[in-house]
């Protein structure tokens, strides 16, 4: 080779500069983009390779889709929300007519759940609806805005044209429920001086008409005074369900329950009578319970009446006498003897059935004592005949405008028919409603209110307790308070928002304590609740027209009506129907029926007897026709044990036609049922009712429960009467023994188990079963709490319901205690049948019992349920894979399975907080949703435990006792449910079960309390306390 | 092993000769297949893919494809399991106690049951993934295999989990001992073999066995081991399933009577299927001189006494429930004869009490038809024992609130269509490449010293 022949890269190399041999030395000698490390600024190989590195990642990262996700941070946080933390505000809960005082939880700006506000006087646990009507405010069936003629428009020109149609139209009604707000009325009234042809209108979904005109002649008020059934030794209902349909039934069930609270000090309690044609909770939670016929409703208040009067030489009236009369006899006897410690209520909406109620009370000196005319209960106002003129007028087109804030009277009013039709004649409709409903589907303009968590407000719940409400989210769509509605309409500058400021400055002229208004309106607002003080009212002379009631209770009720009497009435879940949308309380099984998705004609064992079987097995019922007045309706029958005989029940709420996807067409309508008594409106139907006496079809009705006596089964339910328990603490006790080598012995003396060590806390609960009242309410609570999934008819019907509370239902009787009718009757069947005329109703609230030696915890193959040192049963759903023998192996049946994917599953569309994303908005963070193919249950709510824990540790304290409540306990108005660290010897629940605690194992000393299912030797951390009913002791022991 | 007594009747008649006996068992293995043959396997295949499509349905969807629900949590699924489990027992009695015991009578269907065992056991394994929430982690978290999630383990006290010991050490020893018996015959079929890939195939499955006396010696004594672990596996496999029951609170499952039960029951229905399929196989094959009628009437023998078994423990729990006074288990019992499930527990009567009692005429227990009705009539008995310890007694135990009613979907019925479908397609692929006699062993029992013609 030429040695001398050169080989030259570029001109560089070949002019061989003294730069280019300075970078030709350099490991990198072309330019890089990188500076070398601290010694110097050469790139080095290290920084390539780190380049290198960083670029190969970041490519092919960047190849990876992220999955787009929807939170946004807070570009500017808000000083008073941390994520993670929640935030509680004191409101007032609105819907229909009812109100109450309630705490909003929220979690970074969005409300997630409704608890009662213990401020509040009137406060006492929550409803079923108040708990549900958070995910209310996340439905998609909302409006997003204001509409007119079905298309969208602007606030500005629905405000034009709203206006010039005030001004045009003649006579314009403005329809309402009853408001109970004081700003509102305000409003309302402004809009009415603006414009004088305006008038305004309330009505009540369920009406308490007879009663508010009763006492508007009596007193001269027209007002429901407030009952305090705590301070009653006696309580006697004749067809009122208190506890039930009343409104402030949380506060109502809370002073029963005081009523006949019991302990070791304190062995009395109050007796309630009840006399009904349907089973409702009033009953169900009756000493003494007598079915009667609505049709006597009047006969038994006219017997009562000359009862007590015959004792109080008040003379007596003339009407017809009533067939069973013992145990209203015995009520009367009680009644006098209690004097000023009594309370009669009455259901019937004819005022002089009331006139009478009030009488009796005034003979009994009721009032002043258990009854207090100077307070009022405010939500019901309602006057039917005023609503009944209106709609004539709106017929003949006296009335050319109308305006329906938030009501829906095309749907829960009687004549919603007519009305709906009369509609359309009126040159101005406007609604706003929050969504395209029965009524608001037939006006012009649409001006969707806000939800009431998007609200300010005020109300006066009843005389002198107000209770403020605030906004706990901007509102999500673009709604307007109808309070700032009617103000713009009444061409008022202000907001809705000053107005209440205003309205309160006179309030606080009232108020003592505080150093300025924004003082006092920042503690009101914060606390939600305003006390003020009630001026002493002059003596109220009562007085009774009796012999006019008399004679027309002689003509409108009668003893001997033989045909079918049809009753309608309202359901713990649904209620009025105003939430129908709502699927927590479409699933929520019915306290009575536990029936869920439907509504029924509720018919005595004795009617259906061989005409409507109804198969529990399939939960098959069979339809009728039922026709009244010549409307005819197709409805399924439910044979209902306690059930007047020749009664049907029918409850309201149902047959939504233009609710949403999930309430439409489930159940029927029975509001145009009502009877028109000359434009009042009562709930009982004496004649005109016939069903066809054979089976038109068969149809299930979904039940959670369909076997629905204990079978005696005393290690599960135990009972037993106030006699014997003033006797021995201990009565009832089933005193369950097994024998062992060394003789008999109480279960727990006998092991194989090494026992926990609790060496923290060791959390339990007591459940008290004489004071739950069946409710429901902690059931809906639970499934806020907890995400708890709702899946819908033909799921509960396949038995697969996911509440993790239930609340069991059990019938019993004592055949001895039979009446001679009912034993007449009996010759249709047997005597148990019979008794199915009148049974004893037991509730028995029952969750994961947390046992000590669980059942579930050694089955799990993947150690997916173990035990915590604290006691607690505890789900891993990550773990979990399903194998369901833990739910096999569980004693009480709580464990429930995740049979299908209940969230983002277009088949359980109707699981609204977890099919769509707004809906999605109302879960708890705190909580998982549970994956298809887990188990879930009860789990004591622990992350509030945690939470409570960890503010305690934060602070460098102990969790104080009542810190840490369960959804359940809190949502209980009765008090039933005590949550608490029963190593903790000062926490209520210690106190009322007097723990004991020893090595590793804990044990109640209250003698009420027991364990379900003893002989097991599960060893539950939850105790029931016996229940106790206030019978006269031969009775029992007969 | 081969001295026969010349007076003692012939286990296999019809004076065949060594040569005879490749030649009946192996010519099946070489031939076509036949029509019938071809049909069968048609018809098994269609219930496979039927049932895939439930098995598809059910995994996708979730377990709510079945009827199960919040009170009864297992049903056809536990229930076909055991079944399917029992009957596999079968199957290893005959080849590992009754080999020990030397009952030679064993040695022309012991294959054939032993197929059985590792197919139905197969079939029974699919359950306890299939019937979990979420298989995809059930087919491994329920094994104690080292993880990254902490230390988290299985739970040793589960009887699930000793389910999931038993069944997979019953699957891989049954399936050894299968297998190892098979090698003899495979070497006779490569031998014979004229096709390339036959030979291949053969030669690969009988992993190069020549026939030396050692070996022969070797495979003995293999057989004879591996027979002395299987025996106690006879016993322990249902006894361990049984405990998934006996050792929970459920009242109808909380018996300690239920080991020996299930064992008994285990046997009783094993042999019930092993005569129903080795009736047809006997019929198809021609086989009648290897499977005699002696044999048919000991094995019919076996089902009256594990019937009788079986009928004492059913009466032994009802006076048990009564005696311990336990109301709850007083009632589960009252309610299996009397409550909604009624149809239930009387066809178990009928099938399981009263059918194998006709087996003491010997002019029943000695006619085929007979044996094969009752046969298919035990087996069905046994699913509905199973499915009245199950679900009877969960669907009204302790609290009267969570009774419930079980229905079955069609899911349900497709997922136990499936494990027929697996469990025929198997065998008959078993029956028609495999040697359905071990051939080795009956040349064993040939009486060759004797009369050539009787």
């Amino acid at each position: 080779m030429n040695e001398t022949k050169q080989y030259w890269k570029g001109i560089e190399q070949l002019a061989n500069t003294p730069e280019f041999q300075e970078r030709e030395a350099k490991e990198f000698n072309e330019y890089l983009p990188i500076r070398g490390g601290a010694e110097s600024d050469e790139p080095s190989r290290r920084d390539f390779l780190k380049m290198m590195g960083f670029g190969v990642a970041a490519v092919s990262l960047a190849a990876c889709e992220a999955p787009i996700r929807k939170a946004i941070p807070y570009v500017n946080k808000p000083v008073d929300v941390d994520p993670g933390v929640p935030n509680y505000y004191a409101s007032t809960y609105t819907s229909g007519s009812d109100v109450a005082s309630v705490v909003v939880k929220t979690r970074e700006g969005r409300p997630i759940k409704i608890e009662t506000n213990s401020l509040s006087p009137l406060g006492a646990g929550t409803t079923p609806q108040m708990e549900a009507s958070v995910l209310s405010l996340y439905d998609e069936q909302r409006l997003k805005g204001p509409m007119a003629a079905g298309a969208e428009i602007s606030w500005d020109e629905i405000d034009d044209k709203i206006t010039s149609g005030l001004a045009a139209s003649k006579k314009v009604a403005l329809v309402s429920h009853t408001v109970s707000s004081p700003s509102t009325q305000a409003t309302i009234d402004g809009l009415i001086a603006r414009y004088p042809n305006v008038s305004h209108v309330s009505y009540d979904s369920v009406s308490m008409h007879g009663m508010l005109e009763a006492y508007k002649m009596a007193t001269g008020k027209r007002a429901i005074p407030a009952h305090d059934f705590s301070k009653a030794k006696t309580i006697v209902s004749i067809g009122a369900d208190f506890l039930g349909s009343w409104p402030n039934e949380g506060l109502n069930q809370k002073q029963f329950a005081d009523s006949r609270r019991l302990s070791e000090d304190k062995k009395e309690m109050s007796r309630l009578y009840a006399f009904e044609s349907l089973l409702t909770l009033t009953g169900a939670n009756a000493d003494y319970r007598t079915p009667i016929r609505a049709s006597q409703e009047g006969l038994y208040v006219a017997y009562l009446y000359n009862l007590i009067a015959a004792k109080m030489g008040a003379p007596s009236i003339s009407v017809a006498s009533v067939k069973d009369k013992v145990n209203l006899e015995k009520a009367a006897k009680d009644l006098l003897a209690s004097k000023g410690a009594s309370i009669i209520v009455a259901g019937s909406n004819d005022p002089d059935v009331q006139d009478l109620v009030i009488a009796i009370n005034d003979m009994l000196g009721s009032y002043g004592a258990t009854i207090d005319l100077s307070t009022s209960v405010n939500t019901r106002q309602g006057d039917d005949k005023a609503m009944s003129v209106m709609v004539d007028d709106l017929k003949s087109g006296a009335v050319d405008g109308v305006v329906f804030y938030n009501c829906n009277p095309v749907y829960d009013h009687p004549i919603g028919e007519e009305l709906g039709k009369a509609i359309g004649k009126s040159k101005l409709s406007v609604s706003t409603s929050d969504r395209m409903d029965e009524t608001t589907a037939l006006v012009n303009y649409v001006t969707p209110d806000h939800h009431y968590l998007e609200s300010w407000n005020d109300f006066e719940q009843s005389t002198g307790s107000y209770s403020l409400s605030q906004p706990t989210i901007k509102n999500i769509f673009n709604t307007r308070q109808a309070q700032d509605s009617f103000l713009a309409w009444a061409a008022n500058e202000t907001n809705y928002f000053d107005t209440l400021q205003s309205a309160w400055s006179a309030m606080y002229a009232g108020a003592t304590g505080f150093s300025s208004f924004q003082h006092f309106w920042d503690k009101t607002l914060q606390d939600g609740v305003f006390q003020a003080s009630v001026a002493e009212s002059a003596a109220v002379v009562i007085s009774v027209d009796v012999n006019k009631s008399a004679s027309s209770i002689a003509k409108d009720f009668t003893a001997d009506n033989a045909g079918y009497e049809l009753i309608i009435y309202k359901k713990a879940g649904v209620g009025d129907g105003s939430q129908a949308n709502n699927p927590w309380l479409q699933e929520m099984p019915d306290p009575i029926t536990k029936s869920c998705w439907d509504n029924y004609l509720t018919i005595s064992p004795l009617d259906a007897d061989g005409k409507f079987d109804y198969d529990p097995e399939k939960m098959n019922a069979q339809m009728t026709t039922l026709t009244v007045d010549g409307k005819s309706i197709e409805v399924a029958v439910l044979p209902q044990p306690g059930q007047a005989q020749g009664t049907l029940g029918l409850a309201l709420g149902y047959g939504r036609t233009k609710a949403g996807k999930v309430a439409d067409g489930v159940g029927v309508n029975a509001y145009p049922l009502l009877r028109n008594v000359k434009g009042r409106y009562d709930f009982a139907r004496f004649s005109g009712v016939s069903i066809t006496e054979s089976s038109t079809g068969v149809y299930p009705i979904a039940q959670t429960q369909t076997t629905h006596t204990f079978n005696g089964r005393e290690n599960v339910i135990q009972e037993t009467t106030l006699g014997a328990y003033k006797k021995d603490s201990f009565a009832g006790n089933d005193k369950i023994e097994i024998s062992s080598l060394s003789g008999k012995k109480h279960p727990y003396a006998v092991t194989l188990w090494k026992g926990h060590e609790y060496p923290n806390h060791h959390w339990g609960m007591s459940v008290d079963m004489n004071a739950c009242n069946g409710c429901g309410a902690c059931t809906v609570a639970c499934q806020s709490e907890n995400n708890v999934a709702v899946v819908g008819k033909q799921e509960v019907l396949n038995r697969r319901e996911m509440h993790w509370i239930r609340i069991d239902r059990y019938f019993s009787h004592n055949a001895e205690d039979l009446t001679e009718g009912q034993k007449e009757a009996s010759g249709l069947r047997t005597p148990e049948f019979a008794a199915a005329t009148n049974p004893d109703v037991t509730f028995q609230p029952m969750m994961c019992q947390h046992c000590n030696n669980a059942g579930c915890e050694t089955v799990c193959p993947v150690a997916a349920t173990t035990h915590s040192t604290e006691g607690l049963n505890m789900m891993a759903y990550n773990r979990c894979v399903g194998t369901r023998y833990c739910a096999n192996n569980c004693a009480y049946k709580v464990r429930r399975f995740n049979w299908f994917k209940y969230h983002d599953n277009e088949g359980f569309s109707d699981n609204l907080s977890q099919n769509n994303d707004l809906g999605k908005m109302v879960l708890n963070p705190d909580v998982t949703v549970r994956s298809r193919g887990v188990m879930e249950k009860c789990s004591f709510c622990v992350q509030r435990i945690q939470t409570g824990k960890l503010t305690a540790k934060r602070e460098g304290r102990r969790p104080v006792d009542g810190e840490i409540k369960t959804a359940c306990m809190s949502a209980c108005s009765a008090g039933a449910l005590v949550f608490g660290d029963m190593k903790d010897t000062e926490s209520a629940i210690s106190m009322q079960l007097d723990i004991k605690n020893e090595p590793k194992m804990v044990t109640a000393q209250e003698p009420r309390a027991y364990h379900v299912l003893e002989e097991l030797r599960v060893m539950p951390n939850v105790w029931y306390m016996r229940k106790v009913r206030n019978i006269d002791e031969q009775k029992s022991e007969a | 092993m081969s001295a026969e007594s010349a007076i003692r009747e012939p286990l296999i008649t019809g004076g065949k000769t060594l040569h005879d006996v490749t030649e009946d068992i192996v010519s099946r293995v070489e031939q076509k297949p036949s029509p019938l043959w071809m049909v069968a396997m048609a018809v098994s295949l269609s219930l496979l893919a039927v049932g895939l499509y439930a098995v598809y349905l059910l995994v996708w969807n979730g377990i709510g494809m079945w009827g199960v629900n919040k009170t009864v949590g297992w049903a056809w699924d536990i229930t076909n399991f055991v079944w399917w489990v029992g009957i596999g027992h079968a199957g290893t009695l005959i080849s590992a106690i009754l080999l020990l015991f030397r009952q030679r009578w064993r040695m022309s269907i012991n294959r054939a049951a032993e197929a059985m065992t590792i197919f139905a056991v197969i079939c029974a394994a699919m359950f306890p993934i299939l019937h979990t929430g979420r298989p995809w982690l059930a087919m491994i978290w329920m094994f104690p295999l080292p993880n990254t999630y902490g230390s988290l383990w299985v739970n040793f006290s589960s009887p699930l989990l000793w389910d999931v010991f038993a069944i997979s050490t019953y699957f891989s020893v049954s399936l050894v001992f299968w297998y190892i018996g098979l090698i003899p015959d495979f070497a006779t079929i490569r031998d014979r073999a004229k096709n390339k890939i036959s030979k291949k195939i053969y030669g690969v499955l009988s992993f190069g066995w020549v026939g030396g006396a050692r070996t022969w010696a070797h495979y003995e004594t293999v057989a004879l081991i591996l027979a002395g672990l299987a025996t106690p596996l006879v016993l322990s496999v249902h006894t361990i399933v049984s405990f998934d029951f006996a050792t929970s609170v459920i009242p109808g499952w909380h018996t300690t009577i239920f080991p020996p039960y299930f064992v008994s029951g285990a046997i009783f229905s094993g042999f019930a299927m092993v005569l129903t399929l080795l009736l047809v196989t006997r019929k198809v094959y021609k086989l009648e001189d290897y499977i005699t009628i002696g044999h048919i009437e000991l094995m019919n023998i076996v089902i009256i006494i594990t019937g009788s078994i079986v009928g004492v423990a059913y009466i032994t729990e009802f006076f048990i429930a009564w005696y311990s006074g336990v109301e709850a288990e007083q009632y589960a019992f009252m309610n299996r004869a009397m409550g909604p499930y009624w149809w239930a527990y009387a066809s178990m009567m009928t099938c399981n009490v009263i059918a194998p009692q006709l087996f003491w005429f010997k002019k029943l227990r000695t006619n085929l038809a007979a044996t094969f009705i009752i046969s298919i009539i035990v087996n069905i008995g046994m699913w509905f024992e199973r499915f009245v310890i199950i679900v009877t007694s969960i669907h009204r135990d302790f609290l009267p609130s969570s009774w419930a009613m079980f229905y079955p979907t069609k899911v349900d019925v497709g997922v136990y269509v499936f494990t027929f479908g697996f469990f025929f397609t198997a065998f008959f692929l078993f029956a028609k490449f495999f040697p359905v006699i071990n051939i080795a062993e009956v040349k064993s029992i040939l009486k060759v010293t004797g009369d050539k013609k009787q």
